[in-house]
């Protein structure tokens, strides 16, 4: 496993609240190799925002608990203290594109002068070369040159989500994570970016964790897929078994609920809300909602091998 | 017909500086359609092509600037007031973002009686009403809900909420815009349900108003593909879907994944450029600067009319030319 990317193990984000304890992400172990994509899925309130926080260490203040490894190219980095953390980790190792950060663009600077920041911060660049750089990764991901000049309101919002992901693509590291990255565009707009992004993984060989609620567009990149219900992983699969016939209960109901275009049957809902990740329910966290639960679910289930590699973490495949 | 739009347009003026005009942002540009009782149609088309000033527009909430709409015959563009509270019973409006289309410091019971109030219904019967909304909209037990404020409720549960207000004066229209944009996929299901289950009970028109062709598919009878201010293809669902003939709806349809593992690897054809601006369309066909079959000469500088290539299957697109409009 040392050739991978990105190992996380274990890794658990709890939040103190006045209502108790949010265990927003609670263990959880996968693996990520370079030029991959791995699509993490699942609905709102599962906690993958809070586990691509919790890998690039952007912690909130009421953090109850904050354990577990991450190991990139093998070096454990939650060892690292903050300052080393920021120098040599965040952006230059891992970089993020936030939910909606096309709108959080700075209204008063240029968008090259924020794609620029972070080459000069990081890597001192003179201004001259650091522009060129710019100009480079704009081209990448589809931002007209003479845009370089122009401040956030005056692109549309598929050419500002470009300028984002130039940001995060600038250092040229090794991984990045999206979060959300195409949910608040249009069809096209999306279609295109994730050509984009399918343009990256293969030219550049970066690997990207997408954190996504839509399945359909998430199929568009993803080597790899991990479901996450109530704050773990409940399962990991390569994406072509994962969207030809899922694993767990859950997987098998949240693909059901997709609707498809070009085939007839009618979507399904899944009955119930999903539980709180303050009080989540003993044994294995599906239960309330699962049509296949039997006797031995009110045991916390494990995430179980199968021979093909995959992980599902429910009995029925104990 | 419920209800006839004839020709409709809805222009934003843009003033410039104190007097003078700038120039008119045409959001609707020239829009026919009908829409019969217990017809669910959805206008899909992108950000920015005129759907939510069409919604608004039959909504009452905006005049037209030019053309005609009526709703059970009467002429609704010229309407005056009383006319138009009269027309607002009538139709039910659905917003995008439930959350924000609530008022955040009033009860369940207080959002639901506050229309039953404006609209002279007494107090009694009032109750009634608020009861047999929340019944159907499937908030139950009502005593747990009608004393709770909006941010209490779940994303789904506050959509809900939002339909059975719409629902609270028996409409005959519901315009929902972007009704489900905001809630998780497993949730959007069980909302488009309960519509779809409203609409065959009360005989309801429905006008969806959204950018994803494959949730509602399942929910309507007709699609209108809209695109810089005017509809350039109407046709049943499984016609648009499985003949195309409008190259903006093919290239929206090629856009749109369905969750296979292949897709990973090959890319996708998307038409080069952005959608017009509608303050300075282009001339001719509105799509031609994006457009893969262009017939230079016609495209670009002859506004293409509505053709009618396959029964009951309009388009607003050159290439039919041949085939009597």
């Amino acid at each position: 496993m040392n050739d991978g990317l990105l190992q996380v193990e274990s890794l658990r984000l709890h939040y103190r609240t006045t209502t108790g304890v949010v265990q927003a992400v609670d263990g959880v172990t996968f693996a990520l190799d370079q030029q991959q994509a791995l699509a993490v899925l699942g609905e709102s309130g599962c906690g993958k925002s809070s586990l691509a926080r919790a890998i690039l260490r952007l912690l909130p203040r009421n953090v109850e608990a904050y354990d577990g490894r991450v190991r990139l190219h093998g070096m454990d980095v939650m060892a690292l203290d903050e300052g080393r953390f920021r120098r040599e980790v965040r952006w230059r190792q891992i970089s993020i594109v936030m939910q909606a950060a096309m709108n959080a663009l700075n209204p008063v600077l240029r968008v090259a002068d924020q794609v620029i920041e972070p080459l000069l911060v990081h890597q001192g660049l003179p201004r001259h070369d650091a522009l060129a750089c710019v100009g480079e990764v704009f081209h990448m991901v589809g931002v007209p040159l003479d845009f370089m000049g122009r401040y956030a309101f005056e692109l549309s919002g598929g050419m500002r989500q470009r300028v984002v992901l130039a940001m995060a693509l600038i250092l040229n590291p090794p991984l990045v994570l999206l979060d959300e990255p195409t949910s608040a565009l249009d069809v096209l707009t999306q279609a295109s970016i994730m050509n984009v992004l399918k343009r990256i993984k293969r030219d550049t060989g970066t690997s990207f964790m997408l954190i996504t609620h839509d399945i359909a567009t998430s199929s568009e990149l993803a080597d790899q897929v991990a479901v996450m219900y109530a704050g773990q992983l409940v399962e990991i699969s390569d994406a072509r078994r994962f969207f030809g016939a899922p694993l767990h209960p859950y997987s098998q109901k949240l693909m059901a609920s997709v609707p498809r275009l070009q085939r007839g049957e009618r979507p399904e809902y899944i009955a119930g809300r999903p539980p709180s990740l303050i009080d989540p329910p003993r044994g294995c966290r599906f239960t309330p909602r699962c049509p296949k639960r039997f006797a031995k679910c009110d045991q916390d289930p494990p995430l179980i091998h199968i021979e093909d590699g995959r992980q599902v973490r429910c009995w029925l495949y104990n | 017909m419920l209800l006839s739009v004839r020709n409709l347009h809805t222009w934003y003026e843009l003033r410039q500086r104190m007097f003078g005009r700038a120039g008119y942002v045409r959001a609707v540009d020239g829009v026919t359609f009908d829409l019969a009782e217990g017809e669910a149609i959805a206008v899909v088309g992108e950000s920015g092509c005129g759907k939510s000033s069409l919604a608004k527009t039959i909504l009452g909430l905006y005049r037209p600037t030019q053309g005609e709409f009526f709703f059970q015959g009467q002429p609704m563009h010229a309407a005056d007031r009383r006319t138009l509270r009269w027309y607002r019973r009538q139709v039910g409006f659905v917003q995008q973002d439930p959350y924000g289309a609530l008022p955040p410091f009033m009860t369940v019971h207080r959002i639901l009686e506050e229309p039953l109030i404006i609209h002279g219904i007494r107090k009694p019967q009032r109750q009634e009403r608020i009861h047999e909304v929340l019944e159907e909209v499937r908030l139950v037990p009502i005593e747990d809900f009608i004393g709770k404020f909006p941010h209490m409720l779940s994303g789904g549960q506050q959509q809900r909420l939002v339909i059975a207000r719409a629902m609270l004066l028996r409409p005959k229209l519901i315009v929902a815009d972007e009704p489900v944009s905001m809630l998780d996929a497993s949730v959007r299901v069980e909302i488009l349900d309960l519509l779809r289950t409203l609409q065959t009970a009360h005989r309801l028109a429905v006008l969806y108003i959204t950018h994803d062709l494959s949730a509602v598919r399942h929910y309507a009878e007709r699609i209108f593909v809209m695109y810089g201010g005017r509809l350039v293809e109407k046709a049943m669902v499984a016609d648009l879907l499985g003949n195309p003939l409008h190259p903006y709806t093919r290239a929206l349809l090629q856009a749109i994944p369905d969750a296979d593992a292949a897709n990973s690897e090959t890319y996708r054809q998307i038409p080069a450029g952005e959608p017009p601006s509608l303050l300075n369309p282009p001339p001719g066909c509105r799509f031609h600067p994006r457009c893969p079959l262009v017939i230079a000469g016609l495209c670009d500088t002859q506004e293409p009319p509505e053709f009618e290539p396959e029964p009951l299957h309009h388009t607003l697109c050159w290439l039919y030319r041949d085939e009597k409009p």
